[in-house]
């Protein structure tokens, strides 16, 4: 568990952030300019701010108030960096030893199971330059597994990636999710990494922790949208349960099926999948003669009017909560309230791929 | 080759490569940190420190040789210390090492700082995450990567040591066999009559060991630079 408290003044921005971090995967996320770089660069030591209490299970790296301050290279924490930052003198293989050689731990994954998770054997005789971006990533991720650290901090490991290549990295960072016990703080501003990735979500405005909890709540909570209304969406589990013939793959999100377009992933496998807030429209009646193949019926939690126009409404049905952005006009004249029940209908084609994982 | 020289020119020219080695074997170690200290870190007196480094550029050599000997001559305390500790420097060649070290430092010092200002701080910061301690940080990544800065610098402070004349006249005089290096040689030699032939042969000698250096430093430095070229 890693437990952060920070106040920061940089310029005239100011950092106020306290938040938990436990196992799995937390996305410290929020818009570019919120402080989540300076965050992780205080947990792992490279900036040092005005006051800050951190741990790190049992172990406190900085505690300002007991003039406790543990240096970077004390602190056993990973750090995979935007931009790969592997070392050009030397090849893969060396950048992996090099983790491994100044590990201050017992090696938590052994070297083998790691060079196979992330692909890495085909390349260990390259150098840096040689490699893609992908590539570069994947080796970083290795070489800061390598080093046994107790957390392992990732900022935006992705934003320097074009879209293929973020497909490419995506899995193994679930890979890591889901197969090893380091903790990550994963910092990013794209929604679906977050929906597809995070365990539990922090979302960071202004400096200040907004929200935190499992990933699944804060992307419904309708009053949390760091990055933007527009980016708003609820996140559902759902388990692949038929392809079928014309193309089209089905899903089941709570006994409720949902259909689209066919997604190579064997049966039975459980995803997550996201629908954007602005991809659903509202029925009071359970609508008939629609070509929209993906209608769930639910009980609305609350409805949230917007500074302009808009409305956000928060809609409870059996897959999940759902986020539906619609107008305030068509709220008042659906009588759209607390507790009343609606049809949220999905276009099957707005399920966006990439938001699928 | 000691049959084209005579004696004497072949003396000055031994002396001139064993000052020229020992002068840049010392300011090496010295350039490295001077060059770190000014590129990396903030200090009271980084500018003083910075100005100091470069003085010895911009001041007439016979001014430096003259700071030199009231610095180091047999009456002052860091020459007395330096004898005590059997390294006399007044009137030794060790003297003319110690001159040509101190004017070849600045060209030494901004060699070396170049390559230092190129190299990415992200990457030391990523090898501190890695738990590498600072002096680990340095010696696995910071000196690799500023390797052929390192090289250029040593053989420019060579080439400049080699060429040494008036710090080196002024601290520690003529004296043959003990610190009439190649320059003050040739000087010598276009003093008395009848010297222009040794002359001619030590100046082409000089050409000769000038851009054989500069020819292996841009070699070497290219090696180099092409082993740690960035990702």
């Amino acid at each position: 568990m890693l437990t952060v408290s920070i106040t920061h003044q940089l310029g005239d921005f100011s950092l106020d952030a306290a938040f938990e971090a436990p196992a799995g995967i937390s996305v410290l996320f929020g818009r570019s300019g919120s402080g989540k770089t300076s965050i992780i660069n205080s947990i792992s030591g490279i900036i040092h701010p005005d006051r800050a209490r951190i741990t790190l299970g049992d172990r406190v790296l900085i505690d300002t108030s007991r003039a406790i301050n543990i240096p970077i290279h004390r602190r056993r924490i990973g750090y995979i960096f935007q931009e790969g930052r592997l070392f050009p003198h030397m090849d893969v293989a060396q950048n992996l030893a090099y983790g491994a050689r100044h590990a201050r731990g017992a090696a938590v994954v052994p070297e083998a199971r790691i060079v196979e998770m992330l692909g890495l054997g085909a390349m260990l005789k390259r150098r840096p330059r040689d490699l893609s971006g992908g590539e570069k990533q994947r080796v970083a991720i290795g070489r800061a597994l390598l080093a046994a650290p107790d957390l392992l901090l990732a900022d935006e490991p992705l934003a320097a990636l074009d879209g293929p290549r973020k497909a490419e990295i995506l899995p193994y960072f679930e890979r890591l999710r889901d197969e090893l016990a380091v903790p990550v703080l994963y910092v990013s501003h794209a929604v679906g990494e977050v929906a597809r990735l995070a365990t539990s979500v922090i979302a960071i405005e202004d400096g200040s922790v907004v929200r935190q909890g499992p990933a699944e709540e804060v992307l419904a909570d309708a009053s949390v949208t760091p990055t933007g209304i527009r980016a708003a969406g609820a996140v559902l589990r759902a388990r692949v349960v038929a392809h079928h013939a014309d193309g089209l793959t089905e899903l089941v999100a709570g006994g409720i099926p949902l259909h689209l377009p066919r997604i190579e992933q064997a049966l039975g496998t459980e995803l997550r999948v996201r629908i954007s807030a602005q991809d659903i429209i509202l029925s009071r009646q359970q609508p008939e003669g629609l070509s929209a193949l993906n209608i769930l019926p639910g009980q609305v939690r609350n409805v949230r009017a917007g500074q302009g126009p808009g409305a956000m409404v928060t809609l409870d049905t059996a897959a999940g909560p759902l986020l539906v952005r619609i107008t305030q006009r068509s709220a008042a004249s659906l009588n759209i309230a607390e507790g009343v029940s609606c049809f949220a209908i999905v276009k099957s084609v707005s399920i966006a791929p990439e938001d699928i994982g | 080759m000691t049959g084209w020289l005579g004696p004497q020119e072949w003396q000055a020219v031994a002396l001139s490569l064993k000052v020229s080695f020992w002068a840049t074997l010392l300011a090496l170690p010295l350039g490295v940190l001077a060059a770190y200290a000014l590129s990396r870190w903030t200090f009271p007196g980084r500018n003083l420190l910075n100005g100091l480094v470069h003085l010895p550029l911009i001041l007439p050599p016979v001014v430096t040789g003259y700071l030199l000997l009231i610095t180091f001559g047999p009456q002052a305390p860091a020459g007395q210390f330096l004898e005590w500790i059997g390294l006399p420097v007044a009137f030794r060649w060790t003297g003319a090492a110690l001159a040509a070290a101190v004017m070849a430092f600045p060209l030494m010092v901004r060699a070396i700082r170049l390559s230092l200002d190129a190299v990415d701080p992200k990457l030391e910061e990523a090898a501190s995450t890695l738990g590498a301690s600072p002096i680990r940080v340095f010696i696995t990544i910071t000196l690799p990567l500023i390797a052929p800065g390192i090289v250029a610098g040593g053989i420019l402070a060579f080439a400049k040591a080699m060429g040494e004349f008036g710090a080196t006249i002024t601290f520690v005089s003529n004296i043959p066999g003990e610190t009439r290096t190649l320059p003050t040689a040739v000087y010598t030699f276009l003093q008395v009559p009848g010297g222009e032939g040794s002359a001619v042969r030590l100046v082409i000698i000089s050409i000769i060991i000038a851009m054989a250096a500069l020819l292996l430093s841009e070699w070497v430095s290219r090696r180099l630079a092409d082993r740690v070229r960035g990702a």
